[in-house]
């Protein structure tokens, strides 16, 4: 069930409706049983395996959570009567219990996420070995079902495994609680990728209609909507064909076609989130916000803690903190110090935990060599960027632009540039296509022979740029708004004729010009297939 | 402290760490400054400092950091 599809608007009605005329401790029961019926109509296949995640991290946190309590009334009676190397071996064979259910269920559940997701392209490379020795016969591919937002659902419940084994709360006591946790519907296909500690605030809570967060929610999923279907799905027909016709298309329609997609990508995910956010606001859940104007970052590193802002954090909790903490990092650091120095030894950790990080984030957005290098392309722009510190500092210290407006325009500048060239990896069939088109940029573009109809012939037309330029700047003008606080907030504010001429301007213009339409299936959310 | 101090300015020698107290939450110390910082303290003070402790409450100032390291001291004595 698509968010642009007459059922899922249908499905939202009834849940909304029933949510607010149901007694409040019953809501969130209510809520897990919409869940699972919204996974159930995608493909009741689904739920199996959600129930297993869902089944084995309760039962492993609550397991651990159930250790650690007893673990410590025990050693609180005991300690007095202990020595040093006592209390030390105690703690040491209660961690030890603990890590071996964690790491069961860590290893079961990152399992079925590897066998599901990768069969295939592990299928793939052993097939391209075989016939570089000569061997015609690869194995065959499997047909596997892929549950519909595994990577999040996977990520959510095992960065609760992870907090509840790091003791940074008690594991849930309630089955059916947790399950609504994993299985939340608005965030279920595309994220954010939520923290218990967070989203559990207000998702068991008892809700009362509350006209504000129920208008301030709706607000949000309109937003989504416009973003998603005016702007997103029409600018979508170009890019496509552009990377149909790779012929007819290279040198300065390659460029093009990465600024469109840079719109298209950004207008189509932050479209999805605002519609999850909006959904859950309406019920008063409060859902982590997963973006911060992205495209205004002075770099590379910012970006990414202003882009998917969730997964970023859960990258960095989960893998680049422990990788580069752990007792083995800390030897390299050692012994990189030593041979290469203090300045250039203590970026070794630092660099090899970031290169494993992006190697799997990478992995993690698709099973394909093109998602690989486009992860790895992250890390060597950030890279770059880390050493080229010393430098601006330098350049900053003999030329005063920074704080002007032209150096910041700049800045904003290169990082679309970089990021919409690091995103061409999306785009292409495979590695080496993306390269030779993304050269093509500098090689094969001759402005004067630049042709204004071919955008025509790419599927829309003129009118249809101009509506996309139209939505362009009222997207930025309302990123430049929201920098002085949130828009929602400011329209609250104004005289009630204004407030309902907004909507009604911004409902129209969804409904006109968001020519494809809700049903319209032109296109899923991007993110829906990780 | 003087110890940590001078790790900290080695990081960013524009700040004054005596003073902050939002080095993570100010986005001034960022994961790769993080991870920079706990090695020097491994090397400096020879305590470890794992994974789960690496949060901004632990971080946000000199003197959170500092108690970090204390606390770790003190539980391996």
């Amino acid at each position: 069930m698509l968010f642009t599809s007459y059922e899922f608007l249908g499905f939202l009605l009834v849940v909304f409706v029933m949510y607010y005329l149901l007694p409040g401790r019953a809501q969130w029961s209510f809520l897990l049983i919409a869940s699972y019926a919204f996974y159930f109509m995608a493909d009741p296949r689904y739920l199996i395996f959600i129930m297993i995640t869902t089944a084995s991290t309760f039962l492993a946190a609550k397991s651990i959570s159930d250790h650690k309590a007893s673990f410590d009334v025990w050693f609180k009676e005991h300690k007095k009567e202990m020595e040093k190397e006592e209390k030390k071996a105690a703690k040491a064979k209660e961690h030890s219990l603990e890590k071996k259910i964690f790491l069961c269920c860590l290893l079961f559940n990152l399992g079925i996420l590897a066998v599901t997701k990768y069969t295939n392209f592990t299928i793939s490379n052993i097939n391209s070995l075989l016939s570089a020795f000569g061997r015609a016969d690869g194995l065959s591919f499997v047909d596997l079902v892929i549950p519909m937002g595994i990577s999040f659902y996977t990520f959510q419940s095992m960065g609760y495994l992870i907090d509840v084994y790091n003791g940074k709360f008690e594991a849930q006591k309630n089955p059916l609680k947790f399950a609504l946790f994993v299985s939340f519907f608005p965030q279920l296909v595309q994220g954010p990728i939520s923290r218990y500690a967070d989203l559990s605030q207000t998702l068991y809570e008892e809700h009362r209609f509350n006209w504000k967060t129920v208008s301030f929610g709706l607000e949000r999923i309109l937003w989504g909507f416009f973003k998603k279907l005016v702007i997103a799905d029409r600018i979508l027909v170009p890019v496509k064909a552009i990377i149909a016709d790779t012929d007819a298309y290279s040198g300065f329609y390659v460029f093009a076609g990465a600024m469109f997609y840079a719109l298209e990508l950004y207008c189509d995910f932050t479209g999805g989130i605002d519609i999850t956010i909006g959904v859950a606001e309406t019920m008063g859940i409060k859902v982590t916000e997963n973006f911060i104007r992205p495209y205004f970052s002075k770099n590379i590193k910012e970006y990414w803690n202003r882009w998917h802002i969730t997964m970023g954090t859960w990258f960095t909790d989960y893998i680049f903190y422990p990788i580069s903490a752990s007792q083995f990092m800390m030897k390299l650091s050692k012994k990189s110090r030593a041979r290469l120095g203090n300045n250039l030894g203590k970026r070794v950790p630092v660099y090899l935990s970031s290169f494993i990080v992006w190697f799997t984030t990478g992995i993690w957005h698709g099973a394909s060599w093109n998602f690989i290098v486009w992860g790895l392309g992250n890390f060597v722009v950030i890279m770059i960027s880390q050493e080229l510190e010393p430098f601006y500092r330098w350049f900053h210290s003999k030329v005063n632009v920074a704080g002007t407006f032209g150096w910041k325009l700049f800045q904003v500048i290169r990082t679309v540039l970089i990021m919409s060239s690091l995103r061409m990896f999306d785009c292409y069939r495979d590695v080496p296509l993306t390269i030779k088109m993304f050269g093509s940029i500098f090689t094969d573009t001759h402005l004067w022979q630049f042709n204004p109809e071919a955008f025509v012939a790419m599927g829309i037309t003129i009118d249809d740029y101009i509506v996309v330029f139209v939505g362009l700047i009222v997207l930025v003008t309302v990123s430049l708004l929201q920098r002085s606080g949130s828009v929602r907030e400011k329209i609250a504010a104004t005289a009630a004729p204004v407030r309902f001429i907004i909507w009604y301007v911004l409902f129209m213009a969804t409904l006109i010009f968001g020519a494809y339409g809700i049903g319209y299936s032109a296109s899923q959310f991007i993110y829906n297939q990780f | 402290m003087n110890e940590l101090l001078e790790i900290l300015s080695d990081l960013h020698p524009e700040v004054d760490f005596s003073t902050a107290t939002n080095l993570v939450d100010g986005g001034i110390l960022d994961s790769f400054d993080i991870v920079s910082l706990i090695s020097e303290i491994n090397e400096e003070f020879d305590v470890t400092i794992g994974a789960a402790e690496l949060t901004p409450e632990n971080f946000n100032s000199a003197e959170a950091i500092y108690e970090l390291i204390k606390a770790k001291l003190d539980d391996e004595d």
